[in-house]
């Protein structure tokens, strides 16, 4: 089960207390197929969660249109998952009722019990069941929070740097258990990251976003078999070209820094 | 079973005795634990020793009262009564110590309060010499212990009575004031509209002390008690109205946003996210209520109920029973403690996910 997922000349403008505009998305476009795996990435401030929150149905943009499976994104649905860039858990629940949250809202838990359990295994935190978020890592408390969007096994999944907080060996098993499932269930995938490895190991395409305004400035097919290997010469070379890409958009000059 | 229940105490000893220097003196050595033991009977036994030994220089009736116990028709003076209460007191000490001796986790706890109830025996002590003995504080304002026990020999059934009186007004007027109390503050905190027209009136009324309404609940209520549950149900009502208000308000947004996308409607982001994130405010509502209720409840016994501790003062006073007057404060004193000890239990049962978060 999966959706596309179209965005069409989005532009959302906020406005802080100052009263000053921050243009942080300007005339976004950008069609997602149904099954297909993004990434997202781009400097801090470049409208990754700004984008991410108006595909979630969580925010409006000022102009522009977004649909899933061709019906307009008017509010949130379970049909997309998301997961937080920080934060988000519910501390007064422990691990499994987090997990379990989402089966209870929509009523279907006495049907699912026994998917709760699986869905802790999945993301290896066997044993800490009965833990609140505050007795456990920030690794841990983000796997909390995966497994939590993926119970109600949305048709497209919204990460916001879910793995920022793991160490290299965790997040290299969390990726590898995100594309097995992206396999099994062929959700759509939109993942935001700050990890340019991350995002060419798992997707089909990168978009490059640029700040000031909020824009995709390009691109990227990963058109490299699967499974990838992080050291394979293809692997490194796209690496190379979409670091030169930033080094590039860094170096022309950007008035925000003469002050 | 006698093997079985010896068995780990085995093993602890010759644990001990293999590693004899490594148990340090502390609360975890045995001997130091036996010596925070004595310590703690000690103040007790000094106590019944000055009651024995100290010569009785002011004049003072011990009144002889029969205690009519298992069908025995038992004869106590007032002072054999106070000696009883220690023996008790020394019952209760010596055995919490006995358990604590076996159940390790227990010590630290003992050892911490021994010093106190060692002073609680000095304290009584110097109260027999200063009250009974010499009469140095001012009579009858400040009779010995001996004579506050009197009252629960002479008055014991009536003490009881008007103790479950102040006990049906509290549980009547504090749970209806935490009910109201919780109900709409939840629907301050929830409904703007309703925050709007309700928070300012609450703020306003909030701050005026329950008692001043006495004129108007007692003309305009049927009765004396729905009166006195109307002043409870208030100051228990706008205190934690405030605070549950508060602590729904005060719910981050993105715990919201995370509810509603997992499938919550707005009756369950209500019960399930607003209402577990208030919870901490809704305590602290409570607690300070409870003892605004605490004083609301006596002040009104004494202003006009036909009962309880705080009535029981008042006809005292009229006596110039002072031994009465201190009597009925030792009962509230325990009474409101047992009762805020049973809150504190609630509490941390329903905050058990806040355990370790917040500095002790
Ligand atoms: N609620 C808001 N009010 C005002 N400005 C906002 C708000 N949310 C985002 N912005 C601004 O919009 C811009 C884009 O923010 P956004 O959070 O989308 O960035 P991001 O790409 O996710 O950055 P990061 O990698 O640091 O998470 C930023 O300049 C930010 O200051
Ligand atoms: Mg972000």
């Amino acid at each position: 089960m999966s959706s596309s997922i179209s965005i069409s000349r989005v532009n959302r403008v906020y406005t802080d207390t100052d009263g000053n505009t921050v243009n942080a998305l300007a005339d976004v476009s950008l069609d997602i197929k149904a099954g297909e795996f993004i990434s997202i990435i781009g400097p801090s401030g470049c409208g990754k969660t700004t984008l991410l929150r108006l595909i979630a149905g969580l925010d409006k943009p000022q102009s522009g249109e977004l649909s899933i499976d061709e019906r307009a994104i008017k509010d949130v649905s379970t049909e997309r998952g998301y997961v937080f860039q920080q934060g988000g858990l519910f501390p007064w629940l422990t691990v499994e009722k987090n997990i379990a949250y989402g089966l209870k809202a929509r009523g279907v838990f006495k049907r699912n019990r026994s998917k709760v359990s699986d869905y802790i295994s999945l993301v290896g935190l066997d044993g800490f069941e009965s833990a609140y978020p505050h007795q456990i890592s920030g690794g841990m408390a983000q796997r909390v929070a995966i497994a939590r969007a993926l119970i109600n096994e949305p048709k497209a999944l919204l990460l916001d740097e879910p793995m920022g907080a793991l160490d290299s060996f965790t997040r290299a098993d969390l990726q590898d258990k995100l594309l097995e499932l992206w396999k099994q269930k062929g959700t759509t995938m939109i993942l935001v990251t700050h990890d340019i490895d991350e995002a060419i190991y798992l997707s089909d395409r990168i978009v490059i976003m640029t700040p000031r305004p909020g824009k995709i400035s390009s691109i990227v097919n990963v058109d490299l078999p699967r499974p990838r290997h992080r050291g394979g010469g293809e692997f490194l070379a796209l690496r190379k070209s979409i670091l030169e890409f930033f080094e590039l958009a860094q170096a022309q000059p950007q008035p925000e820094y003469i002050i | 079973m006698d093997n079985a229940a010896a068995l780990p105490l085995k093993a602890a000893d010759t644990a001990a005795g293999n590693t004899k220097k490594s148990v340090r003196w502390g609360y975890k050595h045995n001997g130091f634990f036996a010596l925070k033991v004595l310590l703690t009977l000690s103040g007790f036994i000094i106590a019944i020793i000055v009651n024995i030994a100290f010569p009785q220089k002011a004049a003072v009736e011990f009144k002889t009262y029969t205690l009519g116990i298992f069908g025995l028709n038992i004869d106590l003076t007032i002072n054999d009564a106070y000696i009883f209460v220690i023996a008790v007191l020394m019952l209760i000490y010596g055995a919490a110590g006995l358990r604590a001796f076996f159940d390790r986790a227990r010590r630290k706890l003992y050892c911490k309060n021994a010093a106190f109830r060692f002073a609680i025996g000095i304290a009584l002590a110097l109260w027999d010499i200063g009250g009974t003995k010499l009469q140095w504080f001012a009579q009858p304002f400040f009779p010995g212990p001996a004579q506050v026990i009197e009252a629960y020999l002479a008055d014991g059934d009536y003490v009881v009575q008007n103790t479950l009186y102040s006990l049906r007004l509290y549980a009547a007027g504090f749970s209806c004031g935490v009910l109201l109390g919780v109900g709409t503050g939840i629907l301050i905190g929830w409904f703007p509209k309703v925050y709007y027209w309700v928070y300012p009136v609450l703020k306003i009324t909030g701050v005026v002390p329950a008692v001043a309404w006495m004129p108007f609940a007692l003309t305009l209520l049927p009765n004396s008690f729905t009166a006195a549950v109307f002043l409870i149900v208030i100051c228990a009502w706008f205190q934690i109205a405030f605070l549950t208000a508060q602590g729904i308000q005060s719910t981050p947004k993105q715990t919201y946003e995370a509810a509603r996308i997992l499938g919550s409607g707005q009756i369950g982001l209500i019960t399930h996210v607003a209402i577990p994130h208030a919870m901490p405010d809704i305590f602290t509502g409570i607690s300070s209520a409870n003892a605004m209720a605490f004083t609301t409840l006596v002040m009104s016994e004494m202003l006009g109920q036909p009962g309880g501790l705080g009535y029981y003062i008042n006809q005292s006073k009229v006596w110039s029973a002072y031994y009465k007057v201190l009597a009925a404060i030792v009962v509230m004193a325990v009474l409101f403690s047992l009762i805020n000890h049973f809150i504190g239990i609630i509490k941390k049962r329903t905050l058990r996910w806040q355990e370790g978060v917040l500095k002790k």
